[in-house]
């Protein structure tokens, strides 16, 4: 169903190469600041602001996104820019490259079969489950400046020791908790 | 011309992330697990494809140095990765993949998405604590690579052998890590062929 591990990285890691090779390396945790920088600015205009001073135009009432001469700020006040634009054909790949192989099954899309094999059906409990777990990776990758994209992909391949440092805690607490959480296979 | 790049690139990426199960939570959890190990030969083996043409790349001049992007090394990296490792355990999604699951059509992923903007909203509000801390102070150097690379003013962690020559050599042990690693650490029942219990009576 899934291609071997030959091709699929083979044809993966040349997508890695041609990032780099014609823009950037692939990252993708810092849109989710960015989405959530454009919702508060539509909501409140007072947040992402004009400034002459900063390095790319703009600043912002909160710290975070002024920060780095205000380049969050910049990438939600001129949007759709390139990380978003890369974030929304991702997400536009995959849904082409499932629709292809016959899509995903109405049970899966509900929950996953290896969390019914060990939960139940109740697909309550699995999607406040992900509600959380979306909260913490995306706490986590924001406080580690990048995630399983920008620091374990992009950073060990440009051999960067934080791409280093990151793949290995990820790995150090994500087997753990895989393993006792899921203690039965599908 | 960069947004239309973005789309290419972009697409390409997850189309791949689809095509080799990353947005499966089934086959994340089985590599976590390390039962089902063939997801993490296929991502060791594309790091080390992308290092080996990267900095092959690099060294041939067609390679942009200024297009690399080295992130600062800090304790945050340590901690955040533990949050995230946490989290990505727990769920079988991580940022790319939850938003590629999503658009496969998974409603648990879509949980996962909303999920993470509360979660970046609030590390947003929470930043400057971690900074007032230290925690996001640089160490050994900050935004360090191995070995120095031309054309860029990244910090060496050894200064005396070319980061390219390094490059290639990192990414020829991550296909041979790739090649090396078995399907799977840990058999599971599924995994042992069919009909072998009965050997003893038959």
């Amino acid at each position: 169903m899934y291609a071997p591990w030959t091709i699929g990285g083979v044809l993966l890691g040349f997508v890695f190469f041609v990032a780099v090779l014609l823009v950037q390396p692939v990252g993708v945790s810092t849109q989710f600041v960015v989405v959530d920088a454009i919702l508060w600015d539509a909501a409140d205009h007072a947040a992402i602001t004009l400034d002459p001073a900063s390095a790319t135009g703009y600043t912002s009432t909160n710290a975070y996104l002024a920060e780095g001469g205000g380049r969050y700020a910049a990438q939600a006040a001129e949007f759709p820019g390139y990380g978003l634009v890369f974030v929304a054909a991702l997400m536009l790949g995959a849904f082409l490259s499932a629709l292809l192989r016959g899509g995903v099954g109405r049970r899966e899309r509900a929950m996953p079969s290896i969390w019914r094999a060990r939960f139940g059906d109740n697909p309550a409990r699995r999607w406040i489950a992900c509600f959380g777990g979306g909260a913490i990776v995306l706490y986590g990758a924001r406080l580690a400046g990048g995630c399983t994209s920008g620091h374990m992909m992009s950073g060990t391949m440009q051999t960067a020791l934080s791409g280093f440092l990151f793949s290995f805690a990820t790995f150090a607490a994500a087997v753990p908790t895989a393993v006792a959480i899921y203690r039965r296979e599908r | 011309m960069t947004l239309v790049l973005a789309l290419l690139v972009g697409g390409a990426f997850g189309f791949m992330l689809d095509r080799v199960g990353a947005s499966d939570p089934g086959e994340i959890i089985g590599m976590l697990r390390l039962t089902h190990l063939r997801l993490m030969k296929t991502i060791l083996l594309a790091i080390g494809v992308g290092a080996v043409l990267t900095f092959a790349g690099l060294l041939a001049g067609f390679v942009d140095p200024v297009h690399l992007s080295v992130k600062t090394a800090h304790l945050g990296v340590v901690l955040g990765g533990l949050l995230l490792g946490a989290g990505f355990g727990m769920a079988g999604y991580c940022p790319g993949t939850g938003l590629a699951a999503a658009a496969t059509g998974r409603i648990d992923a879509c949980f996962f998405v909303v999920g993470g903007l509360v979660g970046a909203a609030g590390y947003m509000l929470t930043h400057t604590l971690w900074a007032g801390a230290g925690v996001l102070a640089p160490i050994a150097g900050g935004k360090v690579t191995l070995g120095p690379i031309a054309g860029t003013s990244y910090p060496a962690l050894i200064e005396a052998v070319s980061g390219e020559w390094l490059g290639i050599a990192v990414g020829v042990v991550f296909i041979a890590i790739a090649v090396a690693i078995p399907d799977t650490l840990r058999p599971t029942r599924a995994v042992r062929p069919p009909g072998r219990r009965f050997e003893a009576t038959g």
